[in-house]
C-alpha cells in the first residue's frame, strides 16, 4: 500500500454534529486519528463520548459534518467499516446462550469467520486474555474481570486494524486494570490503532498518545497528556487537609500559588513549590501531599467540579 | 426514519445459524412442547369432541382437527418467538448490539431472525403432522407438502411479531398483540369449524386474515382433497410477510440506530 496521508489517517471527522430533538449532544467535533495511535476521548458523563462512538461505527447518524473511517463515508460505509473494527462496548452484551469459546466462534461468524483459521484464532485469543482454561465455562459462572477480558477477545477475532473500547475498565479491580493496560499496549506495539474513551485520567496518561477533553458535546482540550498538561496547569500540586480559614488566609499572603477548596481539602497549584514545602514544615498538624500536576488536574480545571449524571 | 429498502443478503443466514446453535442446546424441551402439546390438542378436542361432531364439512373431525392446528400452531410458533425471543435478544440480552458491531445490518439480524421463527415454526408443523399421521388423521402422502407451507406460515407470522417487539417497552405489551389479533384468528380462521357457517360479514372478514389462508393451504393436503386458490393463498401469506418485514426493519433501525 502507498503510505499517503489518507493511507495513514484511520479516523477523520469534520464538524461531526449529533442532535437528538432539540438537544445538541455533539457539537462540531473535528479531530483526527493517525494509524498506530492510541487516541482518547476523555469527558465527564453525558459529554458524548459514547455518541461519538456510535457515530463511528455507523450506529448513529450524523445530524451534520463528515465522517470518514478507513477513507470511507459514515454511515454508508458502515458494514464494511465495521468488518475491520473490533468493539468493546461500555456495557457488557456477551451472548449468555453459549460457552466462552462458543461466544468467540459465534462472533466470528458474524465476520464472515470460520473452520480451522477461527479455531485457531479463538486458541491464540483465550491465551491473550488468560481464558484458555475455561473455554467451556458459560459466561454466568465468569467473574466481572473475565468478561472483560472476553468481550476484548471477541472484539479481536477479526484482526481489526481499529480497536474502539468504551470505557473498558469501568468497576475492575487493579490487578485487572493492569492485566488489561499491558495487553492494550500490546496491541499498540502490534500496530493497531486504538479508540479509547474513558473517565480514569491514570488509564489515559497511560496509554494515550492524544487524547481529547470533550464536555457538552464539544471539544475543549486537544493534546498529549503532557501537553496538556503543561498547557492547563501548574506543575506541581499540594493537597493540604485539616486547614482552617486561618491558614487558607496565610497561604494566600505567603504562597505563590493557585488554590481551590473542595470539603476539608486545599489544592495548591504553583510552580515553585519550595517556599510552600518550607512554610508546611513548621506545622506538624497539617497533613498534606506533594505531587506533580496530572492529567485529572487538568481534566477538573477545564470541566469544573460540579457533579455530572 | 430510515426507509431505504432493506437489502436480504447471505449473511443473514449467520443470524439464523446463531438461533439454531442455542436451540440445539435446549432440544429436549423445545421437542417436548412441540409434540407435547398438539398431542394433547388432538387427543383431547380430536378425540374428546370429536365423538359427539363425527364428520365436518365432510372429513373425520379429528382430520379437520389437526390439519387448523398444524396452521394455527405455526402461526403460534413464528408468533412467540418473534415477540419473546426476539424482544430478548433486542432489549435485555442486547444480542443486536453485539451484532450490530459486526458487518451485519439491521436488515440481516431481522432476515435471520424471520427465517429462524419461520424454521421454528416448520419443527413444529412438522412434529404435529407426524402425531396426526400416528393417529390416523392424516389422509394423504401429499401432506408432506405442508412442511415448505409451513416455513411461508411462519414467515407471515413472524414479520408482524417482530413489528410488536419494536414497539415494545416490556412482555406485556404481548399481551395485546395476542388478545386482539392471534387468539382471534385461532377462534374464527376456520380451525374448528369451516369459516363458511360463519355470518357473512364475518366471512369476508376473516378473508383478509392471514390464517384463514394458511388453513386453505394445510386441510386439502393432509385430508386429500383438491387444492384450490393455491396462489391467491400463499400470494396472502408472502405479501404479510413481506410488508411485515420491511416495517420491521424499518422500526427496529428506529429502535437501534439513534
Amino acid at each position: 500500500m502507498i503510505d499517503t496521508q489518507a493511507a495513514r489517517t484511520v479516523i477523520e471527522a469534520v464538524g461531526v454534529t449529533k442532535q437528538f430533538g432539540e438537544q445538541q449532544v455533539v457539537r462540531h467535533v473535528s479531530f483526527t486519528v493517525p494509524r498506530g495511535q492510541c487516541f482518547g476521548l476523555l469527558g465527564p458523563n453525558g459529554a458524548g463520548k459514547t455518541t461519538t462512538i456510535k457515530m463511528i461505527l455507523g450506529q448513529s447518524p450524523l445530524t451534520a459534518g463528515e465522517l470518514n473511517v478507513f477513507g470511507r463515508r459514515l454511515p454508508q460505509h458502515a458494514s464494511a467499516v465495521r468488518a475491520r473494527i473490533g468493539v468493546v462496548p461500555q456495557e457488557d452484551d456477551l451472548d449468555p446462550d453459549f460457552t466462552i469459546a462458543e461466544n468467540l466462534r459465534v462472533y466470528g461468524s458474524y465476520f464472515g469467520l470460520e473452520g480451522r483459521r477461527l479455531d485457531a484464532r479463538i486458541t491464540d485469543l483465550l491465551a491473550f486474555a488468560s481464558l484458555a482454561d475455561r473455554a467451556g465455562a458459560r459466561v454466568d459462572e465468569l467473574s466481572g474481570g473475565m468478561k472483560r477480558r472476553l468481550t476484548i477477545a471477541r472484539a479481536l477475532i477479526n484482526d481489526p486494524d481499529l480497536v474502539v473500547l468504551d470505557e473498558p475498565t469501568t468497576g475492575l479491580d487493579p490487578q485487572v486494570r493492569h492485566m488489561i493496560w499491558a495487553r492494550l499496549r500490546d496491541l499498540k506495539q502490534s500496530g493497531k490503532t486504538l479508540l479509547l474513551t474513558t473517565h480514569y485520567m491514570e488509564e489515559a496518561e497511560r496509554l494515550c498518545d492524544d487524547l481529547l477533553i470533550i464536555d457538552h458535546g464539544a471539544i475543549i482540550a486537544q493534546g498529549s497528556p503532557a501537553a496538556l498538561i503543561r498547557e492547563h496547569v501548574e506543575p506541581e500540586v499540594l493537597e493540604l487537609r485539616g486547614a482552617d480559614r486561618n491558614f487558607e488566609v496565610l497561604l494566600r499572603k505567603d504562597a505563590d500559588c493557585r488554590m481551590e477548596t473542595v470539603g476539608d481539602t486545599v489544592y495548591c497549584y504553583t510552580h515553585d513549590s519550595r517556599p510552600l514545602t518550607e512554610l508546611l514544615q513548621g506545622m506538624p498538624e497539617l497533613s498534606f501531599l506533594h505531587r506533580p500536576a496530572n492529567l485529572e488536574d487538568v481534566f477538573l480545571n477545564i470541566t469544573g467540579r460540579d457533579l455530572r449524571e | 426514519m430510515d426507509l431505504r429498502v432493506p437489502r436480504i443478503r447471505p449473511r443473514a443466514l449467520k443470524v439464523w445459524r446463531r438461533n439454531i446453535l442455542v436451540w440445539r442446546k435446549l432440544i429436549t424441551p423445545s421437542l417436548l412442547i412441540n409434540f407435547g402439546e398438539p398431542f394433547l390438542y388432538l387427543l383431547g378436542l380430536g378425540f374428546g369432541l370429536g365423538v359427539f361432531i363425527g364428520d365436518m364439512a365432510g372429513l373425520p373431525y379429528l382430520t379437520f382437527l389437526a390439519s387448523g392446528i398444524v396452521a394455527s400452531s405455526a402461526m403460534n410458533t413464528a408468533s412467540f418467538e418473534g415477540m419473546y425471543s426476539v424482544y430478548t435478544r433486542m432489549v435485555p440480552q442486547r444480542t443486536y448490539g453485539s451484532m450490530l458491531a459486526t458487518p451485519l445490518d439491521v436488515d440481516d439480524i431481522i432476515a435471520g431472525e424471520m427465517l429462524w421463527c419461520a424454521t421454528k415454526s416448520t419443527i413444529s408443523a412438522a412434529a404435529i403432522l407426524l402425531v396426526a399421521s400416528l393417529l390416523g388423521a392424516v389422509l394423504s402422502y401429499a401432506a408432506v407438502l405442508v412442511v415448505p407451507i409451513a416455513f411461508v406460515i411462519g414467515l407471515c407470522f413472524a414479520g408482524p411479531a417482530i413489528v410488536m417487539s419494536a414497539f415494545s417497552k416490556s412482555y406485556d405489551f404481548f399481551n395485546y398483540y395476542f388478545t386482539l389479533f392471534i387468539t382471534p384468528m385461532f377462534i374464527l380462521c376456520g380451525v374448528f369449524y369451516p369459516i363458511d357457517s360463519l355470518p357473512a360479514a364475518l366471512q369476508s372478514f376473516v378473508q383478509v386474515l392471514p390464517l384463514t389462508h394458511a388453513v386453505a393451504l394445510v386441510r386439502p393436503l393432509v385430508a386429500d382433497q383438491v387444492l384450490v386458490d393455491t396462489g391467491l393463498h400463499l400470494g396472502v401469506l408472502l405479501i404479510y410477510a413481506a410488508v411485515s418485514y420491511y416495517l420491521a426493519v424499518i422500526l427496529v433501525r428506529r429502535r437501534l440506530i439513534v
